[in-house]
């Protein structure tokens, strides 16, 4: 492998961890504050991508204008079915929101089938972001996956700060480690559910909106990516944010160079990892040993 | 007290504790002999109408008894220790890869490859168990969940089973006259299976064995205090549920003489699990009628002659059908009985207090 494959390889890395951090945040979100195991995540990734194709006709070339867009939509979503569906979740064991969440899943599916179809589609990047630029005089890379590493970061950051430094994010970490106090504390816990679940589903439809230009839209995309979300979340350690970003960028590489060194074994490399990892730390990396 | 009998004493205390019918306790001969009766008639009823059934008739209830015996090696981890595995389809599809690539050409010993299918999924469960049992709770849950997915892309990426396409069975499993290829012997093969792993599962929760894995599910903390090593225990239960599981995976490629990936998909996986839940969680006869009920739902909302142009739509329905079901019944069906006295109890006390009031 010559230098340039490796450093592009590298970027291919830290993008597609980055975006798995997106995703896997508001997973560890969700669960981290509410205590709900939410396999539908990945659906809402899906919306995601098929909003950026349902939105890309009218507001492809304001790509900004076009996300901005799609995380109040998201937001919106994210309320209602807090609303509607997930506060009923709280008070049922893990297993009864393992199948409620299981179901969700099927009619998510089902209802893209009906108003979208099972074409595979694709998403142009906008112009302004769809050159490429020159990697070490050699290798060419595309400046929208730059743009979506860039994104990524700018929101993983402002979750960071949020988290740390803002009341939010004290009152999101007071109900991660103790929700009891919270409640009496006298803090609008209902409130404060619906905030983070509707912070959660905004950022998984966030990364699926930002990875329609480079992988295709497709059905069955949100379960795929579900799983691996699943791993970063056991990897990096549950409930823990930071476990999360050096879990996704650890499943990031693993992931992207196990598609170069062994493309056959591929799917398995991060498995792998996982079972490695466990086997070392069985409470993830930056998990709270019980 | 010595160590053996403090231990003993926890163990009938987990009898004790054990409310789910899946453990009795002791010196209760008559409920015993009561809980049997049921499932046996059922066996015989299944044997005896088999030659009047139609073919579909047939097909379907062999495709109901290969579930049920997955969803019954299930009910040993949920209902039995309190293990929730999400990765449990991997023990069934690791079965069923085992017996079409252990079958030679010109088709196999029934009892050779059934061997091969319980060595090859109770290995498998060895390895992933020894790990995932290392974590507990909601770590378990997606533990198993990523193993499975990791023996999926094995079977997927790599050609060792014909990759996503899968691969066929030349000639069904034979073993002097019960051949493999003729639909009344899967019938029966199938049959006795069950009522096999039925026997062996309500054994088990009989046995000293099974009271432990009560005692874990209960209270994990007071076993090992009491200087049980429930690692081994939960890992025991893991491999013979693993082992059940790829029995049942046996059995399906057997009669479906083809195998692919999606066997091992998690969706397979949530399925079984809905399937246990939907009967009863603890309950051998809840993980049957969950099974029957399950796979009736589904063929019932893919029927166009039932629900009509929504039959296109069956997914939308199962899962809205599976949030309602779970929603109105957490204790599954096997619980309706209970949540009614339950109610009627309320309703009654409520009537009383009423009364009171007035008076």
């Amino acid at each position: 492998m010559d230098l340039a494959t490796f450093l592009v390889q590298c970027l291919n890395s830290v993008q597609y961890g980055l975006l798995l951090f997106l995703l896997s945040s508001g997973l560890t979100l969700i669960f981290g504050i509410m205590g709900v195991i939410n396999l539908a995540h990945g659906s809402f990734y899906m919306i995601g991508a098929y909003m950026a194709f349902a939105l890309a006709p009218y507001l492809g070339q304001h790509f900004i204008t076009m996300l901005v867009v799609g995380v109040i939509l998201a937001v919106v979503l994210g309320y209602l079915l807090e609303w509607a569906f997930f506060s009923f979740l709280y008070e049922r064991d893990h297993l009864q929101q393992v199948l409620m969440t299981f179901g969700l899943i099927l009619v998510f599916e089902e209802l893209r089938a009906i108003l979208v179809g099972n074409d595979v589609h694709g998403v142009q990047p906008p112009e302004w972001l769809s050159g490429s630029f020159s990697l070490a005089g050699m290798m060419s890379y595309p400046w929208y996956r730059v743009f979506a590493a860039v994104a990524c970061l700018v929101v993983a950051f402002a979750m960071y700060w949020m988290v740390n430094r803002t009341r939010l994010g004290m009152m999101v970490r007071a109900g991660a480690s103790n929700r009891d106090m919270v409640r009496g504390l006298g803090i609008n816990i209902k409130r404060l559910y619906r905030i983070v679940f509707a912070m959660g589903v905004a950022l998984a439809a966030l990364a699926g909106m930002i990875a329609a230009p480079m992988a295709s839209v497709y059905p069955n995309m949100g379960s795929g990516v579900l799983i691996i979300c699943f791993v970063v979340v056991v990897i990096g350690g549950i409930g823990s944010i930071t476990g999360a970003l050096v879990a996704s960028l650890l499943v990031g590489f693993v992931d992207t160079f196990g598609k170069v060194f062994f493309q056959e074994l591929s799917g398995m490399s991060i498995y792998l990892l996982m079972a490695v990892i466990l086997v070392w730390r069985p409470e993830g990396l930056m998990g709270k040993r019980s | 007290m010595t160590a053996a009998d403090s231990r003993s004493a926890v163990l009938a205390d987990a009898q004790d504790y054990a409310e789910a019918p899946l453990v009795t306790s002791k010196g209760m001969a008559a409920p015993d002999a009561r809980a049997l009766i049921l499932p046996l008639a059922c066996a015989m009823v299944l044997a005896l109408l088999a030659p009047v059934w139609s073919s579909y008739l047939s097909d379907l209830v062999v495709k109901i008894m290969i579930l049920s015996i997955f969803a019954l090696s299930l009910q040993l981890l949920v209902g039995g220790t309190g293990l929730v595995s999400l990765g449990h389809a991997a023990f069934f599809g690791i079965g069923a890869y085992a017996t079409v690539l252990a079958s030679p050409q010109e088709g196999g010993n029934l009892l050779v490859l059934l061997l091969a299918a319980i060595a090859a999924s109770g290995l498998c469960a060895l390895f992933i168990g020894a790990f995932s049992l290392r974590t507990r709770g909601v770590y378990f849950i997606m533990v198993t969940l990523a193993f499975a997915q990791l023996g999926y892309f094995v079977f997927h990426d790599t050609s060792v089973g014909g990759g996503s396409d899968g691969i066929y069975l030349m000639v069904r499993p034979a073993l002097g006259v019960i051949d493999m290829e003729s639909g009344r012997t899967q019938y029966y093969v199938v049959l006795a299976a069950l009522v096999v792993v039925y026997a062996l599962l309500a054994l088990i929760a009989r046995s000293r064995f099974g009271a432990a894995l009560a005692g874990i599910r209960v209270n994990e903390q007071r076993m090992r205090a009491a200087g049980f090593s429930t690692y081994w225990y939960k890992l025991a239960a893991f491999v013979i549920a693993g082992v059940l599981a790829g029995v049942a995976g046996f059995l399906l490629a057997a009669r479906d003489g083809v195998v692919n990936p999606e066997l091992l998909a998690w969706h397979h996986s949530g399925e079984v699990l809905l399937m246990v839940i939907l009967g009863g969680i603890g309950s051998l006869r809840g993980a049957v009628i969950g099974t029957v009920t399950f796979v009736l739902l589904k063929e019932l909302l893919g029927t166009h002659a039932i629900v009509g142009p929504l039959a296109d739509h069956w997914q939308l329905t199962l899962g809205l059908s599976i949030i309602v079901l779970v929603a109105l019944l957490p204790k599954g069906v096997m619980g309706i009985g209970a949540q009614l006295r339950a109610r009627r109890a309320a309703g009654s006390d409520a009537a009383a207090k009423g009364g009171a009031h007035h008076g």
